[in-house]
């Protein structure tokens, strides 16, 4: 069992929770995510680890409340637990050993990015953050990320940061030049707009892929992407990819599959089902 | 006890059938198939027995279980006892009396067999087995004085869970640990609950906790420790970690929504229990009509399961023809009586998808069969020309797995085959002093009692490493 110790509101639609693993938060590396089984009866959700304190022996999960089985885990209280964590699985991030890293996260990819950041800084690397969200209270992570080096913040409506787009920001940034390799971490259409920048610049772009999961650890084969051509299965041979490679249109597609199936999990919830307290 | 009967007596009983849900009811619910021998039932199967002198069936078992013995037991109505006997060969009676293919290990070898039916060894196991489960002074292995060891076991599928139930006997500490949730590996997440009802893997997994053994599931070895780690914490190591990644077709349309693997399939529906979806959290697509590519038991678990789901048509589409199956014939044969449809010498070449990339038919070309391959099994070959398509909304590929390298590559020292399986000797020791391996991350996909008996005698060369023999 995994103690909630801490839970807080990010954002209208994100929840940070600190969750006793210490044997995660001892060896876990940035990009590296969990398989979170809230109980009996729940789904394994893949999330990927935010933050981590070995000394208290807690990692930081990072949750958007979609479907049922989000917002189940986003309204555990500190003091309650979470039934099983298996990891942490899937490739460390392929960090860079000096230059300039320009991190690009959209959303809840912010606190995905957190991560990279911050093994960036430890080796040297002189961070820049770009990240955004709708307007200013969907922007997550930004003093986090403050710590680790610049950090440009931007929201569609324009009521915090700059006017627009992760995208816009992230254009600037590379048309100034210097930048190494990018990081790119968010919802799907965002990560291929970053793609399509960073391609014909020729910088090198990871980013991080969250397709549909069951174990893990390679059994299932239901995570499979597409990259250069190949099918590959995200959670063994990812979760991030040079995503001048991916197949962002068939990521998007399989994405899709289980949206009916979301819709009848909390319509059933929402007749009394089940007691999450829905907003 | 009642008196010994003649061999002529014995010879005069046939062989007793084993009750089963009717064909039409159960393929549209998930309890088990089998119903299991009345008292009276099993008591004149057993008397069958000839109690041969010397018997061919034991070393038909790859556990080696003494048959004669128990079943000789069980017919005098000495429970108890043909239930030590049982457990002293074989630590998971239940499943293997549910889930071994008898017909082609010990009943094949029984000499009744040659003027008629063989002993029905495997319904008899299953009844001791499930007869124990239900008697308080037999929850427990038993188990000798502690010898201070400590052991791992890599993986809780039916390799490790033997192991651990030897080396548990033995007098080790046994810890395993396990990837997933839940105990059990291919036994929860790849048998179907009618085939082998959860909570038989429950009583056999309890009955080792009872016994001493520790089970710490959510550890991935590879990624939470690596082998090394256990090596610097335990006195021996067994790596029974599975087979693992599933192989795909490889052709177009393979990615469209509605294509499964086999694992994924299976586990959503038997480790996720997506068949009571929305009362289980995970969803699995209930196709009207599903496709099942392969020919051994994973497809028949697979098609059966979208029978039950709802399926208007659950068809098996394979290669080569019903001779060359590799599934139980028992598991064949059910699958008929539920009315699955078999597309024999077939062979898949493209998924078809809608304008929405959801599966809408599997395109493939009829086969003839040729000259026996490697596998000695007829090679199967081509029919020009022969394209046609199945129409189908699920497509699931049943076809094997490989070696899932998380473990491996993590530990360089272990010395891998072209395939990325361990290799291990005779004993069952891998390249690293003191870690042994077993089941399918050794052979590669096989069967639950193969790994069963590689655990076990992965087991008995621990022991004596453990204790200086070896």
């Amino acid at each position: 069992m995994h103690k909630v110790v801490a839970r807080a509101q990010l954002s209208p639609n994100v929840t940070r929770l600190d969750v006793i693993a210490p044997r995660i938060a001892q060896i876990r590396q940035p990009g590296q995510f969990v398989i979170v089984h809230r109980a009996e009866g729940a789904e394994r959700i893949p999330l990927t680890i935010a933050d981590a304190n070995p000394a208290a022996g807690t990692i930081v999960l990072v949750i958007q409340s979609v479907g049922k089985s989000t917002r189940e885990l986003v309204a555990l209280e500190p003091g309650r637990a979470i039934a099983g964590i298996a990891g942490p699985l899937g490739h460390p991030t392929e960090l860079i050993a000096s230059g300039r890293a320009l991190c690009i996260g959209g959303g809840v990819g912010t606190a995905v990015v957190h991560p990279i950041a911050q093994g960036l800084q430890r080796r040297g690397v002189a961070v820049v953050s770009v990240i955004g969200g709708r307007s200013k209270e969907w922007v997550i992570f930004e003093a986090e990320l403050r710590r680790l080096g610049e950090v440009q913040v931007c929201t569609d409506d324009g009521s915090y940061g700059r006017h627009g787009f992760v995208t816009d920001a992230a254009k600037d940034a590379l048309a100034a030049g210097g930048i190494d390799i990018v990081y790119a971490v968010g919802p799907v259409p965002m990560m291929r707009a970053v793609v399509n920048l960073t391609k014909p610049l020729g910088v090198r772009t990871i980013v991080s892929l969250n397709p549909v999961m069951v174990d893990g650890t390679g059994m299932c084969g239901g995570c499979r992407v597409g990259v250069g051509g190949q099918t590959l299965f995200a959670c063994v041979d990812g979760p991030e990819f040079d995503g001048h490679l991916v197949d962002f249109d068939l990521l998007m597609d399989r994405l899709s599959t289980y949206r009916d199936f979301e819709q009848q999990a909390l319509a059933a919830c929402q007749e009394g089902a089940c007691k999450i307290g829905l907003k | 006890m009642p008196a010994k009967p003649s061999t002529k007596q014995r010879l005069q009983i046939d062989r007793q059938k084993m009750t089963e849900q009717d064909p039409l009811v159960r393929n549209a619910n998930f309890d088990e198939v089998n119903l299991g021998l009345p008292e009276k039932v099993a008591l004149l199967e057993a008397e069958r027995c000839l109690l041969c002198r010397d018997p061919k069936c034991i070393s038909g078992c790859p556990v080696m279980v003494n048959i004669p013995r128990f079943i000789e037991m069980l017919w005098q109505g000495n429970l108890p006892e043909a239930a030590q006997c049982l457990l002293h060969d074989n630590a998971l009676p239940s499943i293997t009396g549910r889930v071994c293919p008898q017909e082609t290990q010990c009943e094949i070898e029984c000499i009744r067999g040659n003027k008629g039916l063989p002993v029905a060894i495997g319904y008899l196991e299953r009844y001791v087995g499930d007869w124990a489960h239900g008697q308080k002074d037999q929850q427990s292995l038993k188990v000798a004085p502690s010898t201070g060891k400590k052991v791992a076991v890599v993986g809780s599928g039916p390799g490790g869970l033997t192991a651990a139930g030897e080396l548990a006997k033995c007098g080790h500490a046994v810890t395993v640990f396990e990837a997933l949730h839940k105990p059990g590996g291919v036994l929860v997440y790849g048998i179907p609950e009618f085939r082998l009802p959860k909570k038989i893997v429950e009583a056999e997994v309890a009955r080792l906790e009872q016994s001493g053994v520790k089970i710490v599931c959510n550890t991935v070895i590879g990624r939470t420790y690596t082998v090394q780690e256990l090596r610097d914490q335990f006195d021996a190591v067994f790596i029974a970690n599975g087979a693992g990644l599933p192989v795909f077709m490889n052709v177009a349309g393979e990615n469209f929504k509605g294509v499964y693997s086999a694992n994924e399939y299976l586990t959503r529906v038997n480790l996720m229990a997506a068949y009571q979806f929305p009362r289980a959290d995970t969803p699995v697509l209930k196709g009207q009509r599903v496709a099942t590519v392969g020919g051994g038991n994973v497809a028949m678990d697979s098609a059966r399961t979208a029978k039950r789901l709802g399926a208007e048509s659950s068809m098996i589409v394979y290669r080569r023809t019903r001779k060359e199956m590799p599934a139980r014939a028992e598991e064949i044969h059910h699958a008929e009586e539920e009315g699955l449809q078999f597309e024999f010498l077939v062979a898949p070449i493209e998924v078809i998808g809608n304008d929405k990339k959801w599966v809408a038919g599997l395109k493939c070309v009829r086969m003839n069969l040729g000259e026996p391959d490697s596998s000695g099994r007829a090679r199967p070959i081509v029919i020009p020309g022969s394209e046609f398509v199945i129409p189908c909304d699920v497509v699931v590929v049943a076809i094997g797995t490989r070696a899932n390298p998380l473990l491996t590559a993590t530990c360089p020292d272990l010395k891998l085959n072209k395939w990325g399986n361990i290799i291990v000797d005779e004993k069952g020791m891998t390249s690293l002093p003191g870690v042994f391996a077993g089941g399918d991350i050794v052979r590669g996909a096989a069967t639950v009692i193969l790994a069963m008996g590689d655990g076990k005698r992965a087991a008995k060369a621990m022991d004596d490493y453990l204790s200086g023999k070896a």
